[in-house]
């Protein structure tokens, strides 16, 4: 297989089959999830301001006071890696154009240096992230073999986007189609995982919300 | 597998709802959960973090709910939950979680923690994998009727003493009252001076109440140890009082769990609403501070900082209540910075104050040393909180750290500055 086959199977058949175990997975994992219902409450709700399910959808993207002293680096690492990659995958040209082949829908994208500059952040805190669980007692207790794979399988479509664009170590054409498998992976891998959080955090959140704000609690 | 294993995993299917599976998808491992427990922070031991705790039910969930954890369960994959890891796990879901809840306030994805902690529970109590010291508590309850294995004559007595003191009668038995009015084991043996209390602040009032001589005890050892059939016994007991007194409330002592029990889990385990309300003492006593009723003779002048039982604010969701009416008898009070909905326990909610092996003494007398902390940064000697049980855990904290602090109980510490009762009305002694 040639470079240019090899790239013109994983933008074809690849990318296809990639977005259909994507899709599928999320919609099978959230199904199995949210049809397990739950029961009604039958105690008499009491009602306080700021009590929701909504409201902990919002307010937990917040830490709570005196939690970000006692990790920094979840907080400070956490936002800057989540806002990089979302700016990379939903701002950056490229991306945008992909989205409007698959879709139809399309927006203004920053420009290549801006994405450039974000994909080194997103790497450096993605870096910082992972020393933190090494380093950190709780994190390496906690971590098991997903924890360091879904971090790789995450950072390698950063990794390898960037080096395409910056023309480093291998041709833009095989390195553009590691960037394309690369991204396929972490489409498969995403719905059996820990980064089904990017789906679920939503009900996650409105469900704790919501029991709690049944006792008028605002959490 | 042993049969009670068997009911035990059962079990653990039985109470995984949408919520803990939303949970357990959502968990990343960060850890945060650790930095809100206690036993987390004053240990340092990675294995209290609270996400922890709950991988036997986390593995149950994988291999029963998940396409994934079902193939890997077929084809020999997983690990199956054993009874040795039950009962490795029983110090961590028992020993070491209060079901304070802090944690469930903090994690980044929103997972309600302590919601699963008493949905795992559920599962130990089935296998057989709980404290002895919370075992015999429940046992106690269902038989006796209190956790202490208090009975009626004994209550009855105490409750004399109190008609003694205050000069008030205190009625038992009397149908159609306002308020059908519940204690703790703990308060009847240990805090006698709430009862007293409680006889002057209605008598001050003039609201009616009565006390039931087959439902007096309010605490439910059911729920702490997880088993939802000895639970519903229990709050049944109070159910039928009410209904039988025809009561239109029924109060709740200061008890945290007791409140917890019969104000929010009591509904769902017999599986109505009920036909009368409830209400924690300091819920009323906060809409007799609005109306004018509750007016102070004087002030209790000691600096002192408030501890909110974790049962009755954060989890209870009496959060607006205790700041007022402490400021309505001290003049010097101090806010911490955790205070209300971020108070950090006291170490022996959840039953944990039951368990008297030496590890779980050890490891309480270490969760103190934030209280302690807390205490030390005020600069105060007095701290001032309405649980009894928060008291108990308290006082053995100061006991071990050879504290000179004062410890009141808001209730009794109200009652004690309160306007003197008129001794001529309707419900004074003969």
């Amino acid at each position: 297989m040639t470079d240019l086959q090899f790239l013109t199977w994983v933008r074809g058949p690849g990318l296809n089959i990639a977005i259909g175990i994507f899709l599928l997975g999320v919609l099978w994992r959230l199904i199995e999830i949210y049809t397990l219902g739950r029961r009604k409450d039958l105690a008499a709700p009491r009602h306080a301001a700021g009590a929701s399910g909504f409201h902990t959808v919002f307010r937990r993207s917040l830490p709570l006071p005196g939690m970000l002293k006692r990790s920094p680096v979840s907080y400070i690492g956490g936002y800057i890696f989540h806002a990089g990659l979302a700016i990379i995958v939903f701002l950056g040209a490229p991306h945008i154009l992909l989205i409007k082949n698959l879709v139809g829908l399309s927006w203004p994208a920053l420009p290549s240096q801006f994405i450039g500059l974000a994909a080194v952040v997103t790497m450096a805190a993605m870096v910082v992230v992972l020393a933190d669980r090494i380093n950190k007692p709780v994190k390496r207790f906690l971590s098991t073999f997903e924890d360091w794979f879904t971090w790789a399988v995450t950072f390698l479509p950063v990794l390898t986007g960037w080096m395409a664009t910056q023309h480093l170590l291998l041709p833009y054409t095989q390195m553009l189609a590691l960037h394309i498998l690369s991204a396929e992976i972490l489409l498969v891998v995403l719905p059996f995982s820990k980064l089904l959080h990017g789906f679920t955090l939503f009900g996650s959140r409105w469900y704790n919300g919501k029991v709690n704000a049944h006792k008028g609690v605002p959490v | 597998m042993s049969a009670s294993l068997e009911k035990g995993i059962h079990a653990l299917r039985e109470v995984i709802d949408a919520p803990i599976a939303s949970y357990f998808s959502s968990c990343v491992h960060c850890g945060l959960c650790a930095e809100a427990c206690l036993f987390y922070t004053e240990t340092g031991d990675p294995k209290y973090t609270p996400i922890h705790k709950l991988e036997p039910l986390r593995r149950v969930y994988e291999q029963e709910y998940t396409l994934l954890g079902r193939l890997k369960k077929r084809v020999g994959l997983s690990k199956a939950v054993t009874d040795a890891e039950l009962d490795e796990w029983q110090e961590l879901v028992y020993d070491s979680c209060t079901l304070c809840g802090r944690c469930s306030l903090v994690c980044p994805v929103g997972n309600d923690l302590v919601y699963m902690v008493r949905k795992l529970r559920e599962g130990m109590a089935v296998s057989g994998h709980v404290p002895d010291g919370i075992r015999n508590a429940t046992k106690r309850t269902v038989e006796t009727g209190g956790p202490m294995g208090l009975k009626w004559p004994a209550v009855a007595h105490v409750l004399k003493h109190a008609e003694e003191v205050t000069g008030l009668k205190i009625p038992v038995d009397q149908a159609g009252a306002d308020y059908l009015v519940l204690l703790s084991s703990m308060e009847i043996v240990n805090y006698p001076e709430y009862i007293e209390a409680i006889a002057r602040i209605f008598h001050k009032a003039g609201i009616s109440y009565t006390l039931a001589s087959d439902a007096y005890e309010a605490t439910n050892a059911g729920i702490q140890i997880g088993n939802s059939d000895l639970a519903k016994v229990i709050v049944s007991r109070i159910v039928d009082a009410a209904e039988k007194l025809k009561v239109k409330k029924v109060l709740s002592p200061e008890c945290g769990h007791a409140y917890m029990a019969i104000r929010w889990e009591g509904p769902n385990l017999v599986g109505r609403p009920f036909g009368f309300e409830v209400v924690h003492v300091l819920e009323l006593l906060d809409e007799l501070r609005q109306k004018g009723v509750l007016k102070m003779k004087d002030k209790l002048k000691d600096p002192l900082i408030l501890h909110d039982p974790c049962q009755i604010v954060r989890r209870g969701g009496v959060l607006q209540a205790p700041e007022p009416l402490i400021r309505q008898v001290a003049e010097n009070y101090i806010p911490t910075a955790d205070k209300q909905k971020l108070n950090w326990c006291c170490g022996g909610g959840g039953g944990a104050s039951a368990i008297h092996t030496e590890a779980a003494e050890a490891l309480r007398a270490k969760a103190f040393k934030i209280k302690k902390r807390q205490i030390e940064e005020a600069g105060v000697d007095t701290m001032v909180t309405f649980c009894a049980n928060c008291r108990i855990t308290i006082e053995e904290g100061f006991d071990h750290y050879e504290m000179n602090t004062k410890l009141l109980g808001l209730t009794e510490l109200l009652a004690e500055h309160l306007e003197p009762v008129d001794a001529n009305s309707a419900s004074a002694l003969p």
